[in-house]
């Protein structure tokens, strides 16, 4: 069995001397999320919008140390000034994790528009965006965005495909019954 | 309580005399001016944009170097845009981090429209309750004098609003080339061997 993505991810970010990892909240970056927290070498820092993942990267690398920031696609479009005014016009290095919805198996017709803009919308900032689907794909992908992000001081999203971490299920993962209104 | 309120520029240039080696990240317009007046020098970051980001990039050098002290110098309008990173800042307890705003209650840039700060938000009080230590807000000298006796003895982060006068400051202007701004405050906090090659 290929090593769970969010296994490889922290090896990584071990591998590669991320000291710093930003977050808002997914379920799918709950493993990952957990394994920093355990991890005395890195800082993990809850945030309150994605936006402050920019600032906080940028400011490490003012600080001469590399970070990541994680996030749900959903909080892709907190961060598109913070990218475009600061990591493009400083060529800071940026490398972002981002968990899809929205997209393959969605349940939630709210969370369509944003998962369906989120390439799209980072590609037009000049981000370099990996859409991945697999285990073997998303550990290649972290390790090659890593490179690109601190060697050549590129902006980089992965995003990670539903079909990879499965499409959340009301019923199943939320509550133990559930009643529907307004019928 | 006086009526007038302190001068900027006069408020920024007592401060500096205190910065010691403090890093400082300027949040952008007024302060951005203000920094570069009072105190230009390669460990100054100018933020030239991205507004509501100053706060959080302060942070993240506070957390890269924990010995030095870190000072995020801005405006209400970008703290308030960035407000909840008091509460990220509060989490992280970073105890070489100091913010500093210079509250003129108005955006400085746009045509001085009023912020919520002219309308009774109150930013201390919102740093305090998102859990700062040290959070205060200063009106006249007596005040400043305080926040510079905090600065050395009371816990960090600290957060201080200080209520200045809400004049245009002399535009004094850095570069302009971000790529520059960053590379020579990497050069001077890092060396320049640290700076300029990836290890």
């Amino acid at each position: 069995m290929a090593e769970p993505w969010t296994t490889a991810a922290h090896r990584l970010f071990k591998q590669h001397n991320i000291r710093t990892v930003g977050y808002v909240p997914d379920a799918g970056l709950t493993e990952l999320i957990k394994s920093c927290h355990a991890d005395n070498d890195i800082k993990s820092v809850v945030m309150t919008t994605e936006e402050e993942g920019i600032g906080l990267s940028s400011g490490a690398w003012l600080g001469g140390e590399k970070a990541a920031v994680l996030m749900q696609s959903s909080g892709v479009g907190n961060t598109v000034n913070a990218i475009a005014s600061i990591v493009s016009s400083c060529q800071f290095p940026l490398f972002m994790i981002v968990t899809m919805r929205g997209q393959y198996g969605e349940s939630n017709p709210w969370q369509m528009p944003m998962g369906q803009a989120v390439a799209p919308v980072l590609k037009s900032l000049g981000m370099h965006v990996f859409e991945v689907e697999t285990d073997d794909e998303a550990a290649e992908a972290i390790e090659a965005g890593l490179k690109m992000a601190f060697v050549s001081n590129a902006a980089v999203a992965i995003l990670i495909g539903q079909k990879l971490i499965g499409a959340k299920s009301f019923i199943a993962d939320v509550a133990e019954e559930v009643i529907n209104v307004d019928n | 309580m006086s009526t007038t309120k302190l001068n900027r520029g006069d408020v920024l240039n007592k401060l500096m005399e205190v910065r010691g080696n403090a890093l400082a990240i300027a949040g952008l317009g007024s302060p951005v001016w203000d920094l570069a007046a009072s105190d230009h020098q390669p460990e100054n970051f100018y933020n030239w944009g991205g507004m509501g980001c100053a706060i959080s990039m302060g942070l993240g050098c506070a957390l890269a170097q924990p010995k030095r002290h870190v000072w995020v110098i801005t405006g209400d309008g970008e703290a308030l845009m960035g407000v909840g990173s008091f509460a990220t800042v509060a989490n992280q307890r970073p105890d070489n981090l100091v913010i500093i705003i210079l509250d003129n209650e108005h955006y400085g840039e746009t045509g001085m429209q009023k912020t919520h700060t002219s309308g009774g938000t109150d930013l201390a009080a919102m740093a305090a309750g998102a859990g700062i230590p040290t959070t205060m807000t200063v009106h006249n000298d007596e005040d400043l004098n305080k926040l510079i006796n905090a600065l050395k003895t009371s816990p960090l982060p600290l957060v201080a609003s200080i209520k200045v006068e809400n004049t245009k400051p002399k535009l004094v202007l850095p570069s302009r080339d971000g790529v520059y701004i960053k590379t020579r405050f990497r050069q001077a906090v890092l060396g320049s061997t640290a700076a300029l090659h990836v290890t």
